[in-house]
């Protein structure tokens, strides 16, 4: 059915048949057209977040929960502005979300007019495509395209950028089925040759081990299933990367934990000894690869990703397959079935013996002794505690980023939101609520730290007035702790304005915004503290009161090789060289 | 074949056909980038060459097909084999991009650029600039008593010769286009 409306109105009929539920927004001046028609709906639930930066994490942390892309609202110039934090944090993770900004009319683009920004010029290099709407005419066919484009191929944000005069025009509006199709249409299906080398691979290697990573999870919840068949199938051991974490379950038999700079040793000894690596929609960051002349240099690589760029970026591989997780994996079991389900088991036998030894050196063991909370202790109680329910973990980015992807186990993907190549502070407590908004009636929980978490703190707001109970855990150690430890590390112990000074009382703010507040820094109270944040039934800020000194290991120290580990204190002297010190 | 005279074959996909045989010898390749001549498309090319740091040594751009509304544009780029892999891969993600086409190892291709030069002077040496001029096929497209533009196509190594050796006849300003190129044969 094509119908005449404003602009304004088919921004609002393009998200209900796009099948959006919810968008994160914020309203000014040149958006006031579309908020007049949000006003007068029900279709669509608008949560008015309190900076534009929450609003774009709380449209990834939905996008992460659910495989839907999150759609935001702002307005012009300092609201567009505001999302490019997020823009820039989805568009590294490859997180599906369209945003929409509002704009200065087109007659008065280019005058310097108030609140106008080249919203398109800033945003170019952090999405994966934008627009600039000039003729209302247009308008549904974008609003769709920018749907097609954010979810297919390597999903990634879209802005489209809508004047105000557009907003009010009129002309006539079409649905998704009859807009024209466009040529965006990356491949999805692999090679039929490389999946049968890769087959090859798999029915001799000795060796080998599966390195899976974010493009799991976005490939969809069949892509996981998949996975777990292959691995099972095969009896290889998997590991992943923080963005794949819950693709294979942590509780799985092959499961090695994870890999990379603040990887599990079994996992990094793996991939430095490997004879065969499989990498499955993982990307070889440098936080996976180490040194690159040392990365695992004995092994055949394969490489399964749906972006030809990825590809031969970083590390050469040996086998290239361009196509969807999921489509690979299927074509690839079919084969390996066809011929017999193959796989070296003498080999693998004496692979995993190895992999056993490695697996003794116990390298999450800690100690908690003393008055003070470790905060592997904390989230080891909170990971006994939490485990039954149905339960979502967002994190902000520090040492309890690395130490609850290493204490916290992921059974199931889509329940893991952590800003993984952007690094962002401030994106785990907007996340959270983002999938809280996905799944009311689920525990969700924020493991942050405290610095991070003052960075979008405003959100206690959002997360009261919408009645979203998130849980805010916060491994409170009042430094900037993972500053702190590269200072140790590299600095010469000069702690260059890594603590936190001047912290509020984080129980007093919880009750000033109306939420619980809870503070806890004995041991013993731990366990009774964690009970009494889940089973409140409301937002609260949990006030964890960590050892403040603790470092996060096992961790490859920049410039070094995955088997050049460093353990634990003992093993951190000089352990950075000058050409490593120049690394992040 | 289509209206706009390009081969099938396409590296657009390419990561799977060319498997990697790395060395660290620079090259120069010639690419023609098909794209929805949109706004903001030259922009999104160029950004993606400064922002991860690859070379333009030249690049060309115009509307070829306008009932399609498709733009080629012509970039001429240096790198090691890697690096020249990652250019056309990163080149194929951009949403308006129809094609990549890598002129320099599809087969043999044909280069062009148009250049013009003024050359001011007299006596001989004005005499000796219409002479070379005539022997490199360069057309006057100005004169005066003091003055020549010439106009020169070629490939861009042939306008460089020209220009050299009118610079000590009294060289005064260039204008170049840039390569345009096409693959050769049907
Ligand atoms: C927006 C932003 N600014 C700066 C950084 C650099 N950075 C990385 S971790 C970190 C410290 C985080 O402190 P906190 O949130 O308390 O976590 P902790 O490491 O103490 O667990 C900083 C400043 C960053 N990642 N993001
Ligand atoms: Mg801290």
């Amino acid at each position: 059915m094509t119908r005449q409306m404003t602009g304004a109105k088919m921004v609002v009929q393009a998200l209900k048949d796009q099948g959006v539920d919810v968008v994160f927004g914020y309203p000014g001046g040149a958006v006031l057209p579309i908020y007049d028609e949000i006003f007068q709906q029900n279709g669509i639930r608008h949560i008015l977040v309190r900076h534009e930066q929450g609003a774009v994490h709380a449209a990834e942390g939905y996008a992460r929960a659910t495989g839907k892309p999150g759609v935001c609202l702002v307005t012009s110039g300092p609201g567009a502005t505001n999302a490019v934090t997020g823009l820039t944090d989805a568009l590294l993770d490859s997180i599906p979300i369209v945003v929409l900004t509002g704009q200065v009319p087109t007659f008065m683009i280019g005058s310097d007019a108030f609140q106008e920004a080249d919203t398109v010029g800033i945003t170019r290099s952090c999405t994966k495509h934008n627009w600039l709407v000039k003729d209302t005419e247009r308008l549904p066919h974008v609003l769709h395209e920018a749907f097609h484009v954010a979810t297919s191929g390597r999903p990634g944000p879209v802005l489209v950028d809508i004047p105000k005069d557009v907003q009010f025009a009129s002309a006539t509006y079409t649905p998704p089925k009859q807009v024209r199709t466009s040529h965006y249409a990356p491949r999805v299906k692999g090679d039929m040759d490389a999946i049968t080398e890769l087959v090859e691979a798999l029915e001799t290697a000795k060796r080998p081990v599966f390195y899976t990573g974010g493009g799991v999870i976005n490939s969809g919840p069949g892509a996981s299933q998949l996975l777990r068949e292959l691995v099972d199938a095969t009896g290889f051991p998997i590991t992943s990367t923080l963005m794949g974490l819950g693709a294979y379950p942590a509780s799985g038999q092959k499961w090695l934990g994870m890999l990379g700079m603040h990887g599990l040793y079994e996992a990094n000894m793996a991939m430095h000894d490997c004879d065969l690596m499989i990498n499955i929609g993982a990307r070889f960051d440098d936080r996976i690869t180490g040194r690159i002349d040392a990365f695992s240099p004995n092994s055949k690589k394969a490489h399964i990703d749906i972006d030809p760029s990825s590809i031969n970026k970083v590390i050469r591989v040996d086998i290239p397959i361009v196509g969807d997780v999921g489509h690979v994996l299927e074509d690839l079991l079919k084969v390996w079935k066809a011929r017999g389900r193959k796989t070296n088991r003498e080999g693998l036998a004496k692979w995993w013996a190895q992999i056993e030894e490695w697996r003794k050196v116990d390298c999450l063991a800690f100690k908690q002794n003393g008055p003070a909370i470790k905060p592997q202790y904390a989230l080891q109680r909170l990971e006994e505690l939490t485990k039954g329910h149905d339960r979502y973990i967002c994190t902000e980015v520090g040492q309890h980023q690395m130490w609850a992807a290493q204490y916290l186990g992921f059974e199931e993907p889509n329940r893991w939101m952590t800003s993984g190549g952007l690094g962002t502070m401030g994106y785990g407590f907007p996340a959270s609520i983002g999938v809280q908004m996905a799944h009311p009636d689920a525990l969700v929980i924020n493991v942050a730290g405290e610095a991070s978490w003052l960075m979008n703190m405003q959100e206690m707001g959002t997360a009261v007035q919408f009645r979203l109970p998130v849980k805010q855990f916060i491994l409170n150690n009042e430094r900037l702790g993972m500053v702190r430890q590269w200072q140790e590390l590299l600095h010469g112990e000069r702690y260059s304005h890594s603590w936190s000074e001047a912290l509020p009382d984080f129980v007093k703010l919880a009750e000033a915004f109306g939420a619980k507040g809870i503070i806890c820094s004995d041991p013993a109270d731990l366990d009774d503290a964690i009970m009494e944040m889940i089973n409140h039934d409301g937002p609260v800020i949990f006030d964890c009161l960590v050892e403040k000194h603790e470092n996060c290991f096992p961790m490859i120290p920049s410039g070094a090789p995955h088997n050049k580990m460093l353990l634990g204190e003992a093993s951190t002297k000089d352990a950075i060289g000058s050409s490593g010190a120049v690394l992040v | 074949m289509s209206a706009l005279q390009i081969k099938k074959g396409s590296s657009k996909h390419s990561a799977y056909n060319l498997r990697p045989n790395f060395s660290d010898t620079q090259e120069r390749h010639t690419l023609a980038v098909l794209v929805d001549n949109e706004a903001g498309v030259l922009a999104r090319v160029i950004g993606l060459f400064s922002a991860r740091g690859y070379n333009i040594e030249s690049l060309t751009v115009a509307e070829v097909d306008h009932a399609s509304g498709l733009s080629r544009i012509t970039v001429v780029t240096t790198g090691t084999p890697q690096v020249i892999e990652q250019i056309k891969a990163q080149l194929g993600r951009i949403v308006p991009v129809h094609d990549v086409h890598d002129l320099t190892v599809e087969g043999p291709s044909v280069e062009r650029e148009l250049a013009l030069l003024k050359v001011a002077g007299d006596g001989d040496k004005r005499v000796e600039a219409l002479r070379l001029a005539d022997i490199f096929r360069a057309n006057v497209v100005d004169s005066t008593l003091q003055s020549f533009v010439f106009e020169i196509t070629g490939t861009p190594e042939k306008i460089d010769a020209f220009a050299d050796l009118m610079r000590p006849l009294g060289l005064v300003e260039v204008a170049r286009t840039g390569v345009a190129a096409l693959s050769r044969g049907a």
